[in-house]
């Protein structure tokens, strides 16, 4: 039945691209979060990164629900299974949600004296669901084995996406703002995208070491020769990033949306190399689409709204970061 | 020691709680400004906008709470309720799949242009924005409410081996609960978001704010909610009815019937005994409640006999039920005395005032009432007659689930009295802003004093 064949693998494919559209979009405003500098004098920067996600935080955060929504939704089987071994990171990570998001709303509307209180309730915040999906990611590469090892691996994963976010939100306020905290975000760019390429080779490394399966898909010749253009792009990326944050900001500040793109060129490509790993298992080694999927004609109801309703979001996401295009300013309501 | 059931349930319980007491503000609040905009766009009287300015700072932290303890909820059914899933899950998944889709994005996207792109659009776009999140809210609300009437009183489905498969989508979504319920919560959203903008303004009045927003939001509120009240009234009794044909179990409950009888008295008070199968110290009005469910003076009404094992709690469900219409009574009291006030003389006495300022969040009080009438009621049924809900609870150790409701217990308990504080803490910042009347609107509906210093601004550091 090509139904019953093509409804999971489509699914996964709108599961997967909510996933990377998230990392993308949360990660950037995570990452302002994390690198949210705390000094007495830095009150002002403070408010202008805020500000510089304050109109999106709240549809970026959407994504993370529609990807486990799809998962819920399509593969209620593997979202059973993946909740079961990720329950306290999960709630850890509500927490930290929890946290960012009033902390963002609070902090402008509480007592002056209140305020840094809540601005490290963000930063707080943002690390605290940064490390937890980090760790997440260590324990579904690492197929949900027990042991000492998943956790180390967790613990390291954590930190590298810890460093990716960092990465791309440092990038997002090189484009975003101007004079000293541009500055300062050139420099957070350049160390955090450092980090971040040692997080991306130690996984690379680990995942086909611990899996077996991973490794033959990567290294079955012809396609090795095709797919290790993926790392190799992702490497060529890293190295002229880090090329380019060496010599900005630019007169007339041109250029300065670049690294932002080439991070998310990267985080496309770590994607893509992940779910090659994996494709078509939704619990890596345990479950593949098919096993996990549900019922066809409940997946079809679904589909059709998606294919009319996502494209719909997309644009108007689009209208929304056209309308706050340019450089960040202080954020007043009416 | 509880076990992994019922702290499941309790946590289930505190997220849903929490949760609903913001969007409950927030899908009301949000036509409000809707017509706060619009009637600012149509007359050009400066004090609408002024209205809008201090109630979409309170509709964007209620906001802001109801998506983040929202991403919870989407957690909680696969965290601790997979049998859920698995059993409904080609049902609920596609509703709440829509209502990602449908809502959560529009709400979540519009809201950035709505909140922040005042300057940055036309002010016909952003109009447009600000109906666009009243839409997405009541969407979301239209959503959530076809799933859980559908988990009262399922239809449109098959069972094939333990597992529901979709028959019917229109019976899916426009099952027999449906339109009563959501009816029934849209309104308790109006009637909170009116208490709530009432409790506020009289709370500004009373500390000596002599401007006009308050007092006008005060009026509009109040006659809003003298409309709705005995509304909600009439919709909950043909609510009642439809419960009584589809879940007869939940009824008996609500109205402490332990033996099927004739004539059965309307109870106002009663400590039901589950042990003993009575009501102790039971105070009624005879044959009321089988006038009013069967229109018959010795109408027969089914008792909790008929359904042995197979009836909610009846104790939580007949208090709530009385704590629910209890405060609706109150309500339409409060507001039918109170517009009076406000349309003939366009004030009213100060003890008025204070009574108004307790009553800030009776709306929400009454909600969680309703909502457990509901729930609880369909207990033991997670979906009735389909899924236990013993069922359908996970497998984890009751441990990992007491860690997770510690923590969600602490950090709600912080943001609930946060929240309230900062509420207040709002309108005390606002009497002192002052107002500059003779400031005309300009064409594109941007105020010229919009830059004023001491306006709260996001994200800066003059907040």
């Amino acid at each position: 039945m090509m139904d019953a064949y093509w409804l999971p693998v489509i699914f996964i494919g709108l599961m997967g691209l909510s996933v990377l559209i998230y990392a993308i979009l949360d990660g950037y405003d995570l990452g302002v979060g994390i690198l949210l500098p705390m000094g007495e004098a830095d009150e002002a920067q403070r408010d202008t990164m805020i500000a510089s996600i304050g109109p999106f935080w709240d549809a970026n955060e959407t994504w993370l629900v529609l990807a486990v929504g799809i998962m819920l939704i399509a593969f209620p089987a593997a979202h059973s299974i993946v909740l079961y071994h990720l329950y306290i990171p999960v709630a850890i990570m509500l927490i930290g949600l929890i946290m960012r998001g009033v902390a963002f709303d609070f902090r402008a509307k509480a007592a002056v004296d209140h305020k840094l209180a809540w601005d490290r309730t963000f930063k707080a915040g943002s690390i605290l669901t940064t490390l937890a999906q980090g760790y997440m990611l260590g324990l579904y590469v690492m197929g949900f084995e027990g042991g000492v090892t998943t956790h180390l691996f967790g613990l390291l994963s954590g930190l590298g996406v810890t460093a990716a976010y960092s990465y791309i939100g440092a990038a997002w306020l090189v484009m975003k703002t101007e004079h000293q905290l541009q500055q300062r975000a050139v420099t957070w760019a350049k160390l955090t995208g450092r980090f971040c390429l040692v997080g991306v080779i130690a996984v690379s490394i680990v995942n086909p070491l611990v899996n077996p399966g991973v490794f033959d898909r990567w290294f079955d010749f012809p396609l090795v020769m095709f797919v290790l253009l993926i790392p190799a792009l992702c490497f060529t990326a890293f190295l002229f990033n880090d090329f380019l944050l060496g010599r900005l900001p630019k007169s007339d500040d041109r250029h300065c949306w670049v690294p932002f793109c080439l991070v998310m060129l990267i985080f496309l490509l770590c994607f893509s190399a992940l779910g090659f790993s994996f494709f078509p298992d939704v619990v890596p080694g345990q479950m593949d689409v098919w096993e996990a999927a549900s019922a066809p004609e409940s997946l079809s109801v679904i589909l059709i709204g998606a294919l009319i309703v996502v494209p719909v979001i997309l644009a108007y996401t689009a209208f929304s970061y056209w309308v706050f295009r340019g450089k960040a300013t202080s954020l007043n309501y009416h | 020691m509880l076990d992994a059931l019922m702290l499941s349930r309790i946590q289930f319980a505190a997220n849903i709680s929490f949760h609903i007491l913001f969007p409950t503000i927030t899908i009301a609040m949000c036509w409000f400004l809707v017509f706060f905009k619009v009637r600012h766009d149509m007359t050009g009287n400066p004090v609408w906008m002024r209205a809008y300015r201090f109630w979409v700072k309170v509709f964007a932290l209620s906001f802001a709470i109801g998506v983040v303890s929202g991403i919870t909820m989407s957690f909680q059914f696969g965290t601790n309720w997979p049998g859920y899933m698995e059993t409904v899950g080609n049902i609920a998944g596609p509703l709440l799949g829509y209502e990602v889709l449908t809502a959560f994005f529009l709400e979540a996207t519009f809201l950035g242009i709505m909140l922040f792109g005042i300057k940055r659009v036309p002010n016909k776009v952003h109009t447009l924005a600000t109906v666009l999140v009243a839409v997405g809210t009541s969407l979301s609300a239209f959503w959530i409410l076809a799933l859980d009437s559908w988990m009262q009183t399922p239809t449109g489905f098959e069972m094939r081996d333990g597992v529901a498969f979709p028959t019917d989508w229109v019976a899916i979504v426009f099952n027999p609960s449906f339109p009563y319920r959501l009816t029934h919560m849209l309104i308790a959203s109006g009637l909170t978001a009116s208490f709530f903008i009432a409790g506020i303004s009289a709370y500004r009045i009373l500390k000596g704010d002599v401007k006009k927003a308050p007092r006008l939001t005060l009026k509009i509120s109040l006659l809003v909610a003298a409309v709705l009240a005995p509304t909600q009234a009439l919709v909950g009794d043909f609510h009642g009815l439809n419960t009584l044909e589809h879940q007869p179990a939940k009824i008996a409950a609500i109205e402490g019937i332990w033996h099927t009888e004739k004539g059965a008295p309307l109870l106002l008070f009663a400590l039901p005994d589950e042990e003993t199968k009575t009501n102790k110290y039971a105070i009624g009005i005879p044959k009321l409640a089988s006038l009013i469910l069967t229109h018959e003076l010795d109408g027969e009404l089914k008792g909790l006999n008929e359904f042995e094992n197979e009836h909610p709690p009846v104790a939580p469900v007949f208090w709530s039920f009385r704590v629910m219409v209890g405060l609706g009574l109150l309500m339409l009291a409060l507001s039918w005395f109170g517009s009076y006030h406000m349309v003939r003389k366009g004030k009213m006495p100060n003890w008025m005032l204070k009574v108004l300022v307790a009553t800030t969040f009776s709306g929400w009080v009454a909600t969680l009432a309703g909502w457990y009438v509901t729930e609880i009621g369909r207990q033991p049924w997670l979906v009735t007659g389909v899924l236990r809900t013993e069922d359908a609870v996970t497998t984890l150790p009751a441990s990992n689930v007491a860690f997770s409701l510690a923590l969600y217990l602490i950090v709600y308990t912080f943001l609930l009295i946060a929240y309230i504080h900062t509420v207040f803490l709002m309108a005390r910042k606002a009497i002192k802003e002052e107002e500059f009347e003779t400031n005309e609107p300009q064409p594109d509906g941007n105020l010229t004093n919009i830059n004023n210093p001491q306006d709260t601004a996001e994200g800066s550091a003059k907040a």
